[in-house]
C-alpha cells in the first residue's frame, strides 16, 4: 500500500493523462459520430456510402494498428503532431465509428409515424429533425453511449504502448523501479474500474429518467 | 424510407444530385491531398512499394497473420469454455458461486486488456511465474475476453424462454440436464452472431502482440519495418491485411444474424416496404 502513496505524484499525474485523453478523444469522437451518423442516414447514395466505408474500415482495424500507423508511419510524410495529440485524435477516429453507429440505431428506434406526423403537420426538415427525432433519438441512445465512453476510457491505455505516459504507462513504470506489481497494478486496475462504475452509474440514472416506453 | 424523408419528389432530387456531385468532389479531393502529400515527401516511388509486389515480403507477413489467427483461435476457444462456466457460476442459486463469478466479470470487463498483458509480462516473473511467449500474450486475451464472452452466453441463456426450464424439469431432467440439453442449444443458436462478433474483437485485441514480441502480424510488421525502413508502407499493408480478415468476419456475422431473424420477419417486411 506505501508504494501507492510513495508514488503518488506520478500515478496521478498518469490519471491526469487518461482522464484528458478519455475526455478529449470522446468529445472529438461524439462530432464525428454525428457527423458519420448524418452520412449513414442520408438520403444521398454517394455519402451513405461514404459512411458506411468509414465504420467498416474503422470497426475492423485494431486501434494498436491506426496509432501505430500514425506515430511511426504518418511521420514519414510529414505529419507530425505532440504524442498526446496524436493519440487523442486516433482514439476520436476510431470511436466515432461506434458513436456513428449508436446514434443511427438510436435514429432508426424512433418510429416512422413520428417522422411523418411532424412532417404532416408542416414541420421542416430540420424542425422536425430538432423537435421531434432527435429528442426521442438521444434518449434512447445514453446507455450506449455510455457503455462507448467505458470502452474509450479502456482503449485510451493502448496509448502506453506507443508512449504515452497514462495511468497504464505510470503503473508499468513504477512497478519497474519498486518491483512491487501487485499493489500497483491492483490499484491501476480499480482505478479503471472505479471509472467505468462512476459511467455506469451515471448513465444508468439518466436512462432511467430518460426512458421513453414504447 | 426512414423516418427523416419521404419518397423524393423534383426538387429533393435536384438537391440529392447536387449532394451527389458535391461528396464525390470532397471524397477525390481528399485522396488527392493525400496522394500529393505522399508524393511531396517520395513516398511513392515505385521503388518504395515494389518489395510488397515481392513473394518473400508477403510470405512474411503471412506467417505473422498466421500467428495472430493461432492466437485468436486459442484464446477464443479458452475464454469461451471459461466464459460459459463464469456465466453458468452467475445464474447458479448457490451465492458462494454467484459472487465470485459476478465480481470477476464486472471488474475484468473493464480492465484494460493492455494492463492485464503488463502484469502477465513483468509482474508475473517476479512470483517466478514466466510464462512462454505464446501465453504471455494468450493468457491476458483470455482472462479479459472470458468476461465478454460470460455476458454474452449469460444473455442468451435469460433469453430462452422460462417455460423451457420448467418444461425440462417437468419431464424428469434434472437441473443440469435442462441446462445442457434444453436451454443452452437454444442459447448456443441466439448468441453466435455475438459470438462472431467479439471474436473479431479479439483478433483485434492479438495486436497487443506487438507490445509482447510475439511475432504476429502487427509486430512482424514492426519488425519487417526496422528491416527495409519502409515504416508507412509496411503499416498500410499490415492494416489492409487486418481489414480483410475481419471485414470478412464482420460479414459472416451479419449473414448469420439475418438467417437468425427467420423467413418470417424478413417476409413480412418485404411486404410492408412493397
Amino acid at each position: 500500500m506505501s508504494v501507492l502513496l510513495d508514488h503518488l505524484p506520478e500515478l496521478w499525474q498518469g490519471l491526469i493523462v487518461t482522464f484528458q485523453l478519455t475526455a478529449a478523444s470522446f468529445a472529438g469522437a461524439a462530432v464525428l459520430g454525428a457527423l458519420v451518423c448524418a452520412l449513414r442516414v442520408s438520403p444521398v447514395r454517394v455519402l451513405r456510402a461514404i459512411g458506411t466505408a468509414y465504420v467498416e474500415s474503422f470497426q475492423n482495424l485494431p486501434l494498436l494498428v491506426l496509432l501505430v500507423l500514425a506515430f511511426f508511419g504518418l511521420p514519414e510524410i510529414g505529419v507530425q503532431a505532440e504524442p498526446l495529440v496524436t493519440a487523442i485524435v486516433v482514439i476520436a477516429v476510431y470511436e466515432a465509428a461506434y458513436v456513428g453507429e449508436a446514434l443511427r440505431s438510436g435514429v432508426n428506434s424512433v418510429s416512422r409515424g413520428q417522422g411523418e406526423a411532424a412532417r404532416a403537420i408542416g414541420l421542416t426538415f430540420s424542425q422536425s429533425l430538432r423537435h421531434v427525432v432527435l429528442p426521442q433519438a438521444l434518449r434512447t441512445v445514453v446507455q450506449p453511449l455510455g457503455n462507448i465512453f467505458i470502452a474509450t476510457t479502456m482503449n485510451t491505455a493502448l496509448a502506453a504502448a506507443v508512449g504515452v505516459v497514462d495511468l497504464t504507462a505510470a503503473a508499468n513504470r513504477v512497478n519497474l523501479v519498486e518491483a512491487q506489481p501487485i499493489p500497483i497494478f491492483v490499484g491501476a486496475g480499480l482505478a479503471y474500474a472505479l471509472i467505468a462504475a462512476a459511467v455506469g452509474f451515471t448513465t444508468g440514472r439518466l436512462e432511467r429518467k430518460l426512458v421513453i416506453l414504447r | 424510407m426512414s423516418v427523416l424523408f419521404d419518397e423524393p419528389g423534383p426538387k429533393a432530387r435536384r438537391r440529392i444530385r447536387v449532394a451527389t456531385v458535391l461528396g464525390v468532389l470532397a471524397a477525390v479531393a481528399l485522396a488527392v491531398l493525400a496522394v500529393r502529400q505522399f508524393a511531396a515527401n517520395g513516398q511513392l516511388d515505385a521503388a518504395r512499394w515494389q518489395p510488397y509486389a515481392t513473394w518473400p515480403m508477403w510470405r512474411y507477413l503471412l506467417t505473422g497473420l498466421w500467428s495472430t489467427v493461432l492466437a485468436a483461435v486459442v484464446s477464443a476457444a479458452l475464454s469461451m469454455a471459461f466464459g460459459l462456466l463464469l456465466a453458468l457460476g452467475r445464474l447458479s442459486h448457490r451465492r458462494w458461486i454467484r459472487l465470485p463469478a459476478a465480481a470477476y466479470v464486472e471488474v475484468v470487463r473493464v480492465v484494460p486488456a493492455l494492463l492485464l498483458v503488463y502484469v502477465v509480462l513483468f509482474a508475473l516473473p517476479r512470483y517466478g511465474l514466466d510464462l512462454p511467449l505464446f501465453w504471455k500474450l494468450a493468457v491476458p486475451l483470455t482472462v479479459s475476453n472470458a468476461a465478454a464472452f460470460a455476458e454474452i452466453f449469460r444473455a442468451g441463456i435469460n433469453s430462452v424462454e422460462r417455460g423451457q426450464t420448467e418444461a425440462g424439469l417437468a419431464v424428469g431432467l434434472t437441473p443440469f440436464q435442462t441446462m445442457r440439453l434444453v436451454v443452452l442449444p437454444q442459447a448456443a443458436r441466439r448468441v453466435l452472431p455475438s459470438i462472431v462478433s467479439q471474436s473479431v474483437g479479439l483478433l483485434k485485441d492479438t495486436s497487443l502482440g506487438f507490445v509482447v514480441s510475439y511475432g504476429e502480424l502487427l509486430y512482424s510488421g514492426k519488425v519487417l519495418a526496422a528491416y527495409n525502413g519502409l515504416l508507412i508502407q509496411t503499416y498500410l499493408v499490415v492494416a489492409l491485411i487486418y481489414l480483410a480478415v475481419n471485414v470478412s468476419l464482420s460479414k459472416l456475422a451479419r449473414t448469420l444474424e439475418a438467417r437468425q431473424a427467420g423467413t418470417l420477419i424478413r417476409f413480412s417486411r418485404r411486404t410492408a416496404r412493397a
